[in-house]
């Protein structure tokens, strides 16, 4: 049997030596340890051997049973490993080709700086109101302490539907509509679409604006200040500063025009086409409520104050992204819309 | 308004501050200067010269050659003129090389040495028209020909010195509450009391030398719209022109000088802020002046010779019998001053803020007084300004002041008086300003002031008609204390309030997040339209959209209409695109559409709307479906659909679309003949939603369902059925025919000879879920099977292949 067995060990040393794939070793595996394999046949033999040798030969035969086992499932796993580095090899790709495209779209530039300042609002209690486009007389001009023939009108070229009924001029009518249903104290910014008559390089006849209000029993001209230099950091960078000049406004009493200090050129002024070399910009105009505004909307001007600011969404949008024409905003050009991805 | 330097400084004590620091000042009040201009400031480069020789030039009819001393600038320039007026030892405005002068219609050009017929000329020879100026400016400026300035004018000196030219003219912007700001000694004032230095009032004091006539009247039958109107009467009047100084500042502000009497009021009006004007009273009949409401349809025509139809809206000038001016507005044609005008009435008036902004702008007219009274003028220099013009009079000597002075006032203005306490102005402020920098501030604004400890009473000057409580009162505090004071801080003494999105508003935003996600831009297009872009899309007469929201004074017929339908708006945003070379894209707008409300004074509905548009060669039908279901499932929303129907869709690709049973919109492929209509290349599909019906499905709370116990089964299906037989409707008989599917979906169709005509096979993919608590067995699943199957053929006369 000793015999035997280096016989076929020699063919089994052969065949695997001779193994590169999975067939092969299907083969090897029928042919040496399958039902009629060489090693089955040598088994059977075991019946011709005396009984007594009997235990001794069939000892042998398994243990070289199973070293062929061992070899082959060695080898089982080097061809699993080759054939998988083949794949693998198979498989590489051109990594410098293009990605299949799922693409990405963008949200329109102003709607980012409405959503970012509606985020640093919301961070300071504010609540956001969207109010509506076509307002009435009263809640426009009347109650926002600007009678009909106030000289202040002037300024606001009005689209109207009819008499009473117009597109709204600004967002402070949204002043008006807070203080008549929400309960005091409250802040609140309004964001929102305005119409003035005037479309030229640097007008659109729609635009956008964000107002805010707040009313507590004790807001000063400094809250004020705090408020928008928050804002203006937010909006800018962190050594942004602000600046109060006086103004009018007829719903704000004392009025102030808000410069922020250039974003292009830092606020020096050197040569800076941007802020035409005063180191500021305007985008803001805020005050102190006016007291008729807080009695014309059933509230106690003794009891309750007011700060209330607009600023601009599409000038902020312009003076951050370095859009040099409002126009641009409102075109619709993909080539401009993609690249305001967040 | 325009204000000339030189004349502030004779106003206020500016001894030692330069223009640049007067800027600030006026910035600090709130007055901002828009342009600094040097008035003529054009002219540069242009020197005295004496001319030398004078001949005429060989070839030519008129040119002269001339040579002309410009002392520094060179000694013997030659020059080529075609003007015939000067003469060897004139001295002359001379542009060398490189000045610039005034030429035709007012255009700046540049003088540069060249040749006129072959012979050199390094220069040019200036009229009074090339700088800028005339007879009224200086002596001999209106000449036809070259400017001969004075015989003593030092040779190479800028002419800018020589004309007095340098002045500085500023156009300074006033906000509506600044009425008082509204002319040069009202700045003077302003400035005065900021940099606390002595203002000088214009001189006021006159002296009647005749007796008037006893018979000129004045009645006001409309003290409402004119509480104050003051007339005096000047005899023997000399109609000349005005002298130099008052001609000068004059132009100066932009008025053309005219005569004695009209220049007075110009300049009063200037000067003070208060418009004033003149009658001829040999023009009034009955001498007399009524102040009264005009009859409706009765006519005026205006200095300026146009004619008025008025209303009882417009206030007029009255004599006897018809009226003579418009009043605050313009003067009538019929008493206008003329050259042989010998007695005057001046007219000194407030008239009401509001009533001739309304006539201005309804009659389209209007003038320097018109725009000085719509900013609103006070008595109190009403009072002054008739005083100042009477003194002038005076001054230039053109005529005789007589006693005949009427004061008709409604009642006496009372002044106002605000008892505040400095607590209050500085809670205004935020800062503690020192009491008696509060007091001295306010009294160089001339309040008058009367404090008790914390307690503060003070009368406003009679000019300060804006002061209504203690804010304006802190309002005039800190501009003249100074804004740098206020220091930012947040909110230290304020209530805490809960801020942030609305769930709906943060859904939105999630909403729009979704929708970039899947490839689509955001558009912002302006809430108007014109009829013919939403006539493009062929609605029939009768649909809901053709009913829009107009403008009642659009820019143009470009913005008519507030939208009814965002479609029009975004086919035109895809046809931009297309213009500019693009060959795709996904884009939507979230905006109101507007419904008339059918009632005067009730207002439009607004309905926010969410539309998309899908264009290009990836698109079709099924991505924008694709789109809209991403969008439904970031809510966890499942559309239905139904076919549908739109004048400018596709009619074998329209849906409309449903959410809850609710009709919220319509989907579907933009037609051919629309698409042409828009110029644009490919195709394109839409999907336009009702945005708040959509809205109203978000979930309000995410409550969680437990999961089934035992894990789903899945079963294909392959069936036949005829082409007619709509893939929703399937999926709705195995719905309906077995409860225990939670998922049906198709995943392939084909057709094909074997098949037959007119059919089509679909493959479904089922999914069967476990309600209880036991496992789906293998013959459960088949029985389910079996009773769908039986359901199909029936209902549908669908087999299983």
């Amino acid at each position: 049997m000793k015999e035997k067995l280096r016989a076929c060990a020699a063919q089994i040393d052969e065949a695997l030596a001779a193994v590169t794939c999975g067939e092969d070793l299907k083969q090897f595996h029928a042919r040496f340890l399958g039902k009629g394999g060489v090693i089955t046949a040598l088994m059977k033999e075991l019946g011709s051997y005396p009984k007594e040798e009997r235990p001794a030969v069939g000892q042998m035969i398994n243990s070289f049973k199973e070293e062929v086992l061992a070899r082959f499932k060695a080898m089982e796993s080097e061809v699993a490993l080759r054939e998988m580095q083949a794949k693998y090899e198979r498989e590489s790709v051109d990594i410098t080709m293009p990605g299949v495209a799922h693409s990405v779209g963008a949200l329109h530039p102003t709607s980012l700086i409405r959503a970012k300042l509606c985020e640093v609002f919301a961070g300071m209690g504010f609540r956001i109101y969207e109010g509506r486009e076509i307002e009435d007389d009263y809640h426009n001009f009347t109650a926002l302490n600007t009678p009909k023939d106030h000289p202040a009108r002037d300024k606001q070229d009005t689209f109207y539907i009819e008499d009473d009924v117009m597109l709204r001029t600004h967002t402070s009518p949204g002043q008006i509509h807070c203080l008549e249903t929400m309960k005091p104290p409250f802040k609140v910014v309004m964001p929102g679409k305005v119409f003035r008559c005037d479309d030229d390089a640097t007008h659109a006849p729609m635009f956008h604006q964000i107002e805010g209000l707040v009313i507590d029993r004790h807001v000063t001209l400094c809250d004020l200040q705090g408020l928008l230099d928050t804002l203006a950091k937010a909006m800018f960078t962190d050594d942004t500063k602000t600046r109060f000049r006086p103004s009018y406004f007829p719903f704000t009493e004392p009025s102030v025009e808000v410069d922020v200090s250039c974003c292009e050129c830092g606020g020096t002024g050197e040569g800076c086409r941007l802020c035409k070399g005063t180191g500021w910009i305007e985008i803001l105009g805020g005050g102190v409520v006016n007291r008729r505004v807080i009695a014309n909307c059933g509230l106690d001007p003794d009891e309750w104050t007011g700060l209330a600011f607009g600023a601009g969404l599409d000038r902020i949008g312009m003076l951050k992204y370095g859009i040099n024409n409002i126009h641009l905003l409102y075109d619709g050009d993909k080539s401009v819309l993609r690249q305001f991805k967040k | 308004m325009l204000l000339p330097i030189s004349w502030l400084r004779t106003l206020v004590d500016l001894e030692g501050i330069d223009n640049d620091t007067i800027e600030k000042s006026l910035f600090s009040c709130g007055l901002e200067v828009e342009e600094r201009a040097l008035f003529v400031g054009d002219v540069q480069g242009v020197v005295v010269g004496e001319l030398l020789s004078v001949c005429k030039m060989e070839n030519s009819e008129h040119l002269q050659i001339c040579r002309v001393n410009c002392g520094t600038y060179g000694e013997d320039i030659q020059i080529v003129t075609g003007a015939s007026n000067i003469k060897a030892g004139d001295r002359v405005p001379v542009a060398l090389h490189g000045a610039t002068v005034y030429g035709k219609e007012g255009k700046v050009v540049t003088i540069k040495n060249g040749k006129l017929l072959g012979t050199p000329s390094n220069g040019m020879l200036c009229s009074g028209e090339e700088l800028g100026i005339d007879d009224d400016w200086y002596e001999g400026a209106g000449v036809y020909g070259i400017l001969i300035l004075a015989p003593d004018a030092p040779i190479g000196a800028d002419v800018r010195e020589v004309l007095e030219l340098n002045d500085e003219v500023w156009d300074i912007s006033v906000t509506a509450n600044l009425p008082h700001c509204q002319s040069v000694w009202g700045i003077a004032r302003e400035l005065s009391a900021l940099l606390n230095r002595e203002a000088q009032e214009p001189v006021l004091d006159y002296t009647a030398t005749a007796e008037g006539k006893e018979n000129i009247s004045v009645t006001v039958e409309a003290p409402d719209l004119c509480p104050r109107y003051i007339a005096h009467y000047v005899k023997d009047i000399r109609i000349a022109p005005s002298p130099c100084w008052m001609r000068r500042r004059l132009i100066l502000t932009g008025h053309k000088p005219i005569n004695t009497v009209v220049d007075i009021t110009n300049y009063v009006l200037t000067e003070l802020g208060q418009p004033m004007h003149a009658f001829d009273l040999s023009t009034l009949a009955g001498e007399k002046i009524v102040v009264r409401r005009a009859r409706d349809g009765e006519p005026i025509t205006t200095l300026d010779e146009h004619e008025f139809r008025l209303t009882e809206e417009n206030l007029v000038i009255c004599d006897a019998e018809k009226p003579v001016a418009l009043a605050g507005v313009m003067g009538g044609l019929n008493s206008e001053i003329r050259p042989d005008t010998s007695e005057v009435l001046f007219e000194c008036a407030k008239f009401m803020r509001d009533n001739i902004r309304r006539t201005s702008r309804a009659l389209g007219q209007s003038s320097d007084s018109s725009r000085r009274y719509e900013k609103g003028v006070d008595e109190y220099t009403t009072e002054r300004a008739i005083a100042r013009a009477l003194h002038l009079v005076q001054e230039l000597k053109c005529g005789t002041v007589t006693t005949t002075h009427v004061d008709c006032r409604a009642a006496a203005p009372v002044p106002t008086v605000i008892t505040t306490t400095f607590e209050k102005i500085n809670g205004v402020l935020g800062i503690e300003v020192p009491r008696r920098e509060i007091i001295s501030i306010l009294e160089r604004m001339n309040y008058d002031v009367i404090a008790v400890d914390d307690l503060i009473t003070v009368t406003a000057p009679g000019y300060r008609e804006d002061i209504e409580d203690y804010p304006d009162l802190a309002e005039d505090v800190i501009k003249m204390y100074g804004y740098e004071h206020i220091t930012p801080r947040l909110m230290e003494g304020s209530a805490i309030t809960a801020g942030g999105y609305s769930l709906l508003q943060s859904q939105t935003l999630a909403a729009k997040e979704a929708l970039v996600r899947q490839g689509f831009f955001e558009l912002i297009n302006y809430s108007f339209y014109s009829e013919e872009e939403l006539a493009l899309l062929r609605l029939p007469e009768g649909d809901p959209r053709l009913n829009a929201v107009r403008i009642e004074n659009p820019l143009s017929e470009k913005y008519g209409i507030m939208r009814t339908t965002l479609i029009p708006s975004l086919l035109g945003i895809v046809s931009h695109n297309g213009k500019r070379g693009h060959e795709d894209g996904r884009f939507f707008e979230l905006a109101n559409i507007f419904t008339p409300s059918g009632k005067k004074g009730v207002l439009p509905t607004e309905r926010q709307t969410l539309t998309l548009a899908l264009w290009g060669k990836e698109e079709s039908f099924f991505t924008a479906k694709g789109a809209l279901e991403a969008l439904g499932d970031t809510f966890g929303l499942t559309f239905t659909y139904e076919r549908g129907a739109e004048p400018f869709l596709h009619p074998g690709a329209t849906a409309r679309v449903f959410l809850g049973g609710e009709e919220i919109g319509i989907l579907g492929q933009v037609s051919y003949e629309c698409v042409a209509d828009f110029e644009i290349l490919g195709g394109v599909f839409l999907c336009e939603l009702n945005y708040e019906a959509l809205s109203a499905h978000f979930p309000e709370l995410i409550r969680y369902t437990p999961i089934p116990k035992f894990p789903s089964v899945t079963r294909d299906l392959a069936l036949v059925a005829d082409e007619q037989v709509s893939c929703g409707e399937i999926t709705e008989v195995i719905r309906s025919a077995c409860k225990s599917v939670t998922e049906v979906r198709l995943f392939d169709v084909y057709r094909s000879e074997q098949i037959g005509a007119g059919k089509k096979s679909m493959a479904f993919g089922l999914t069967f879920t476990p309600t209880g608590d036991t496992p789906l067995s293998g013959e459960a699943v088949d029985k389910f099977v079996e009773k769908i199957l039986k359901s199909l053929a029936y209902r549908l006369q669908i087999a299983i292949r």
